[in-house]
């Protein structure tokens, strides 16, 4: 054997692996002090209110985990210690974050925040916080989880979505939209894997998109709150983000195969359901956000050591990107 | 010197005896008969348990650390995940062989723990980076797959014949106790340091090295093995470890535990199915597993040492008819308390009464020098079969519904156990050391020295 000499007495081993049980003690604890101590603090309270004219975002920097905002002309400075979220979205005087509060196991939940962001209402969820919208009114909140479990659940291989729609003016609650009835290809569609995720709701507070997925394909869905209904209207469209005057969507668009970059942002005519790539050809995994008619923003892995950025890009597909909010993610205009 | 110990364990150490040419005191302080547990079963349980805190920490870890530590997109840790989980077949059944060869066990599981233990500094240094993330997944899959067969070739060389199942009960209950225990320790961690992943890890590899080096200090190398020494040749591929199927007695077992798993829906599905039964809060849904993991935990001793005593057929067979009773009480509407207990209690029976009890199962039909390649053949069949049953359920589900697929399923489970019984029928009626070895030289010109020469009755 290689590995020890067969000669070791019973005493020496022990004695050995005494010592090296409290040397990988040692390193073990010092590492978990030394993160304790850089460990940023959690909290639910605001230094600022929604007001309109910001740009509003979850920063990855300064003050990491908590949002924060810049003035909407892009010039000023920016304004620290909001609410920690893991997502974040605002519009109507309602803001929506998500959020996960460690335990065993450890917990999410949806909360909504007023105007002056304090709580209102609190969701219990389970999964990692990966969507959050807010129509304009501010009335309808939808939010998307991934539910993973931990590895108690069976693996984690198994990634699938939970969607919830919550109408803050009845306090009424879909807490998975699965079940809604999907019409696909003019018929009406049953399968238990369908997914969905990414809602967007139009200015009525009623009609919606969203992208649910079946059978390894992606499709664009137009929703009707009301009749509680769904219609697919394209395929391999995810992530819809309806634009501020409800003419066009922002989608991200599957054009390559497997993991290595597969999206590119689109925007889609809903008239003449035209779509047009944008002039970022970078891999985005966001649902964008509209700044105004003509602006998109959208989360994108960080350069220079920072986890993410926010860029721009026009909406029509002309110009270039450009460099937003450096060190931040989860854009939304509050008008 | 045999006088003292029971017949089984004395015939097993006289084919040793024969097998190494009268070497017989290696082996002597070996097989302290039924009741006790030999020390390196135990020393291999507290490295299992060790490093299964140690990967259970991360595995629990890892999808909150992808998608909220790094905002990468779930869809590619979904796929990296699921992408390593074939590979491990190939490399388990390599794992077997390398152990095999010279029985290098100790070795070829030390290699797997301390590849697996190294993926944490993989993470940790990797970064944001995916192709980093992907090579230390695979590294801790290639460890996983490269050391469970050697270990369970290990626990059965170390254990007398008769005290197998109790010995692969303790193991499993020892391993399931730090499966339980890393989630813990790992949320715990993110709880005090606010979400540093970073520190998961790190305590993650301490625990994985402490692993390893209790492997090194107290789990026995190649010489107190009874295995024969190297026998290198041309014979000796990977490959020919499915030669072992010619043996008929493991041929029934495999196909068996094959036919068996071809029957069992992942947990998964039972576990989403009886959340949508009962529609309890989600925030408990994580905890469904730990209640089948504690019944598992409780019962994989008794339930060896059961096994022991009246044959090891009877409780796998037994353990499988616990897993339909589950899929039964899913169909039935009973609801409430008792359908979730009545599940859980079913599933941990279903656990605890087949994974140790199929490798005990299993090892007296297997020379001694051919152990590990063996475990890895019926290991790989059995995960293979479990994974086409998982696809066929799933499919089963979108066509037809839920309803239809697990009566399906139920169905399929008691045909399965039916089959089963017949296979393993003849499996046990003969003693433990009586292994049906082909003959030598006739179906395989070079077959490996180590397989049993003597006949197997009668020597005692």
């Amino acid at each position: 054997m290689t590995l020890t000499p067969p000669e070791a007495s019973t005493r020496l081993r022990v004695i050995s692996i005494v010592a090296a049980a409290a040397v990988l003690a040692a390193v073990a604890v010092t590492y978990t002090v030394r993160a304790v101590h850089r460990a940023e603090p959690i909290a639910s309270s605001s230094e600022f209110a929604l007001d309109p004219g910001h740009l509003y975002f979850r920063s990855t920097q300064a003050g990491a985990g908590r949002v924060a905002r810049l003035p909407a002309s892009g010039t000023g400075p920016r304004t620290p210690n909001g609410p920690s979220c893991e997502r974040f979205y605002a519009a109507g005087g309602t803001a929506l974050c998500l959020l996960r509060r460690p335990g065993i196991p450890p917990k999410s939940y949806a909360v909504v925040l007023d105007e002056r962001l304090r709580e209102k209402r609190r969701v219990a969820l389970t999964g990692i916080p990966n969507r959050a919208r807010v129509s304009a009114s501010g009335r309808m909140l939808s939010w998307t989880m991934f539910a993973t479990g931990d590895s108690y659940a069976g693996g984690s291989s198994s990634f699938s979505t939970r969607t919830s729609i919550l109408d803050t003016r009845t306090g009424y609650l879909v807490k998975n939209m699965e079940e809604i009835p999907l019409t696909l290809d003019g018929r009406r569609y049953h399968s238990p894997d369908v997914n969905y995720w990414g809602v967007t709701f139009a200015r009525d507070d009623n009609r919606f998109y969203a992208t649910v997925s079946t059978k390894g394909k992606t499709y664009l869905v137009q929703g009707d709150m009301r009749k509680w209904t769904a219609r697919a209207l394209r395929e391999n469209a995810e992530c819809p983000s309806l634009s501020p005057d409800n003419t066009r969507v922002a989608f991200k668009k599957r054009v390559r195969g497997g993991t290595k970059n597969p999206w590119r942002l689109y925007v889609l005519d809903l008239r003449t359901m035209r779509e047009r790539p944008l002039a970022e050809h970078r891999n985005v995994d966001d649902q964008a956000a509209w700044l105004d008619d003509d602006t998109l923003a959208y989360a994108l892995p960080g350069r220079d050591g920072r986890k993410q950025d926010i860029w721009t890009t026009p909406a029509d597909g002309s110009g270039r990107p450009e460099l937003r909010v450096p060190g931040a993610s989860s854009p939304s205009q509050v008008r | 010197m045999y006088l003292a110990t029971t017949d089984a364990v004395a015939k097993a150490k006289d084919k040793k005896a024969k097998d190494k040419g009268g070497d017989a005191g290696k082996g002597a302080g070996r097989g302290k008969g039924r009741g006790r547990v030999t020390g390196p079963v135990l020393a291999l349980g507290v490295v299992s348990l060790v490093t299964d805190i140690s990967s259970e920490m991360v595995a629990a870890v890892l999808p909150l650390y992808f998608v909220l530590g790094l905002g990468l997109s779930p869809l590619q840790f979904g796929f990296l995940d699921g992408l390593y989980n074939g590979a491990t077949a190939f490399v388990r059944l390599l794992g077997g062989y390398a152990a095999d060869r010279g029985g290098r066990h100790k070795l070829v599981a030390g290699s797997g723990y301390l590849l697996s233990a190294l993926s944490r500094l993989g993470l940790l240094l990797a970064g944001g980076a995916t192709a980093g993330i992907g090579a230390a997944i695979a590294a801790d899959r290639l460890g996983k797959g490269v050391r469970t067969a050697p270990r369970d070739a290990l626990i059965s060389l170390s254990s007398p014949p008769d005290g197998l199942g109790r010995a692969f009960g303790v193991h499993r209950a020892m391993d399931t106790t730090g499966a339980l225990l890393g989630p813990l320790a790992a949320f715990a961690l993110l709880w005090v340091t606010a979400d540093a992943y970073d520190a998961v890890f790190v305590v993650s590899f301490c625990f994985g090295l402490f692993g390893v080096l209790l492997l090194v200090a107290f789990v026995p190398g190649r010489a107190a093995l009874p295995v024969a020494p190297p026998g290198p040749g041309p014979a000796a591929r990977p490959r020919k470890a499915l030669t072992l199927l010619r043996i008929p007695a493991f041929r029934r077992v495999c196909a068996a535990a094959a036919l068996l798993g071809a029957a069992t829906v992942g947990d998964a599905f039972l576990y989403l199915l009886l959340q949508r039964r009962l529609d309890f809060a989600e925030s408990w849904f994580p905890l469904l597993p730990l209640g089948t993991a504690a019944v598992y935990l409780l019962l994989a001793v008794p339930v060896g040492r059961l096994a022991d005593r009246v044959g090891r057929r009877g409780p796998f067979l037994a353990g499988h008819g616990a897993l339909l009773a589950a899929y039964v009480l899913l169909l039935l509407p009973t609801g409430g308390r008792a359908l979730l207990i009545g599940v859980l209690l079913a599933l941990g029976v279903f656990y605890a009464a087949t994974d140790g009890v199929l490798m005990a199962l299993a090892t007296p039909c297997l020379p001694e020098g051919r152990r590990a390649s063996g475990m890895a053949v019926l290991q790989t069949g059995q995960a293979l079969s479990r994974l086409l049953a998982s696809a066929g359920f799933g499919a089963a589900w979108t066509l037809w519904g839920i309803g239809a697929a697990l009566t399906c399923a139920a169905l399929a489970l008691t045909v399965a156990v039916a089959g089963g019984a017949a296979l393993l029928r003849s499996t046990e009626g003969t003693p433990a050391p009586a292994v049906p070895a082909p003959a030598p030289g006739a179906e395989d010109p070079h077959a490996p020295p180590e397989k049993p020469h003597a006949p197997p009755e009668g020597t005692s």
